[in-house]
């Protein structure tokens, strides 16, 4: 159920996240999701990439550090209200989104959501008994 | 271990201080005889060697300050002929002219004697076999330390800084056991030897034998963790020898062995210049009291330390000098507050994620000052959430509040963005000047 995520930790500098998406490019590896976090002095970079070790390696030997998180991509109906009816079960179970981003996919009808909670098991279960659809990560890596 | 001149290394307290006086004395009169700077330095302050009756009157002898070295730059202080001067070393004069130094034929192998000293109390042997990561060149790093490997009958590597990942290989297949070098080019050895994949654990070194700028008692925790070793502190400047003016033994690792039987420390308050007792920290003053070419007489080191006497686990009756904890001209004064760079590190050690690898940026906004301690993330300090190192920038910037007394932003910043050295680390970079 849980998706790998990869983080990289950035300082704010013109030009250093173009140094990232290079690196990817000829590590031949493919962006399927991405957010970017900031501060005054630093960001962190999440990615969800189609191959994690070939993204962790390339990076790792360029002096990136890199982290790796296991998060959720879930399944979030293309209508109004749709991204409430996921977060309500989890906010009567006292489970707080750390932080969430949308996905690019162009193939299904419904929009996927990455989210990173600290309890995955307790937020699977939850999403489950809600009849919430949370994607494989096999099947997130490749979409 | 055993003690490599257990003659003069162990000698009862009142032996030692007979030969220190009579050598004191004779060197006195050589100076003031031959140095034209020295007899002057007397006579401005109405004393001549014959006024030196005990140790105790050496406190009117006047001090001897880096000033006067370069003031007499470059052969000024030299006490004997050029002819008899079989090696020159230098500083290296960043903040103006280089000091140059000057060793007898005999200088040179008291110097190989000191050093073996050092090495065996750092737990050499003659079979082991010493890697030296010091420069070789002017600084008096490598080439100290290889003569008394040397004269040890270790087999030395002089493989001196630089060259990183061919010295890994060289570790790999040499198989050295003792490492001796700068700490913070032994860090950035750890590390490339990381991204090489070579972990320490798998190489054969026993003891690390580290010197040439100060280092915390934290750092050593770190360096011996990552190294697999016994790290020992070793001290020493150009201006009074080189390396192996005082050791770590390998027994305590609390407190560096000057080997007294050839220099006299004291340690004065560096504002008023007043002798203090034995435990007081203050400012470490040298005087040579066997060298031939280059004597110093009550040189002011501006190393920080204070002297203890109790008599020591590994039977040496030499008196023991604290860890360097900083230098008087690396002192910091933040709005008002002493800041040493040491301290600063020995806060940074004590959380376990941070990466050894430090700077700190000092500057002056609309009048106030500012400290800003750039931190590298490296892989065990980094999280996936802002909040989370923005709690660790938090909290090391209270446990320097709390420690120190003083603000300091801490900037976190990409590893390997901090320059790696391979001589001494440059920890500050102060834009206020």
């Amino acid at each position: 159920m849980r998706v790998e995520q990869i983080s990289i930790f950035l300082e704010n500098k013109a030009g250093r996240l173009a140094e990232v998406t290079a690196i990817l490019r000829d590590a031949n590896v493919n962006i399927r999701a991405l957010s970017l976090a900031d501060t005054t002095d630093f960001g962190i970079l999440r990615l969800i990439v189609n191959d994690n070790n070939a993204a962790e390696q390339a990076l790792k030997k360029e002096g990136f550090t890199v982290g790796k998180t296991n998060v959720l991509a879930i399944e979030v109906a293309d209508v109004p209200g749709g991204l409430n009816n996921v977060l309500d079960p989890l906010t009567s179970a006292g489970i707080n989104v750390e932080y969430m981003y949308a996905f690019a996919n162009t193939k299904g009808q419904n929009a996927i959501m990455i989210f990173r909670f600290h309890d995955l098991d307790k937020a699977i279960s939850i999403l489950k008994d809600n009849g919430i659809k949370v994607i494989k990560g096999e099947d997130v890596y490749n979409l | 271990m055993p003690i490599y001149n257990m003659d003069f290394e162990t000698m009862p307290r009142e032996a030692l201080e007979s030969i220190q006086f009579s050598r004191l004395k004779a060197t006195l009169e050589r100076v003031y005889a031959t140095v034209p700077f020295y007899r002057e330095n007397f006579n401005k302050a109405g004393i001549t060697p014959s006024d030196i009756c005990s140790l105790k009157d050496l406190h009117k002898v006047p001090f001897t300050v880096k000033k006067d070295l370069r003031d007499n730059y470059p052969y000024g202080m030299f006490a004997v002929p050029m002819e008899n001067v079989v090696r020159i070393h230098a500083s290296s004069g960043t903040t103006g002219k280089p000091t140059v130094v000057g060793y007898t034929k005999r200088d040179i192998e008291t110097w190989a004697e000191l050093m073996a000293r050092s090495l065996a109390a750092g737990g050499a042997t003659s079979k082991d076999i010493v890697h030296n990561a010091y420069g070789y060149g002017l600084f008096t790093g490598g080439l100290g330390v290889h003569y008394g490997a040397e004269k040890l009958g270790a087999s030395v590597i002089p493989v001196s800084g630089g060259n990183t990942k061919r010295q890994i290989i060289i570790m790999k297949d040499f198989k050295p056991t003792i490492l001796t070098g700068t700490p913070s080019y032994i860090l950035h050895l750890a590390e490339v030897a990381e991204e090489m994949g070579v972990s320490f654990e798998e190489l054969n070194f026993k003891s690390g034998i580290f010197g040439a700028e100060p280092w915390s008692e934290d750092m050593r925790r770190d360096l011996e963790a990552k190294l697999h070793l016994k790290a020992m502190d070793i001290y020493g400047l150009s201006e009074v020898m080189g390396p192996g003016v005082s050791i770590e033994c390998r027994e305590a690792q609390k407190g560096l062995h000057i080997f007294e039987d050839h220099f006299i420390a004291e340690i004065i308050n560096p504002q008023t210049g007043e002798v203090l007792p034995y435990g007081e920290t203050g400012e470490l003053v040298f005087t040579s009291i066997t060298k031939e070419a280059f004597p110093v007489i009550r040189y002011r080191t501006r190393d920080i330390t204070s002297l203890n006497p109790e008599p020591c686990i590994c039977g040496r009756t030499h008196v023991r000098m604290h860890k360097v904890s900083g230098r008087t001209d690396d002192m910091l004064i933040i709005r008002g507050v002493n800041v040493f760079p040491s301290q600063i590190e020995s806060v940074l050690m004590k959380s376990r994620d941070v990466q050894p690898h430090y700077q700190l940026v000092v500057d002056r906004v609309d009048n106030l000052d500012t400290l800003t301690v750039m931190v590298e993330v490296g892989q065990e300090f980094f999280s996936d959430e802002i909040k989370t190192l923005q709690n660790m920038e938090k909290k090391l910037s209270n446990d320097i509040k709390e420690y120190l007394g003083v603000s300091a932003k801490i900037k976190l910043v990409e590893p390997k963005t901090i320059q790696r050295s391979e001589g001494k680390a440059v920890r500050v970079i102060d834009k206020r000047k």
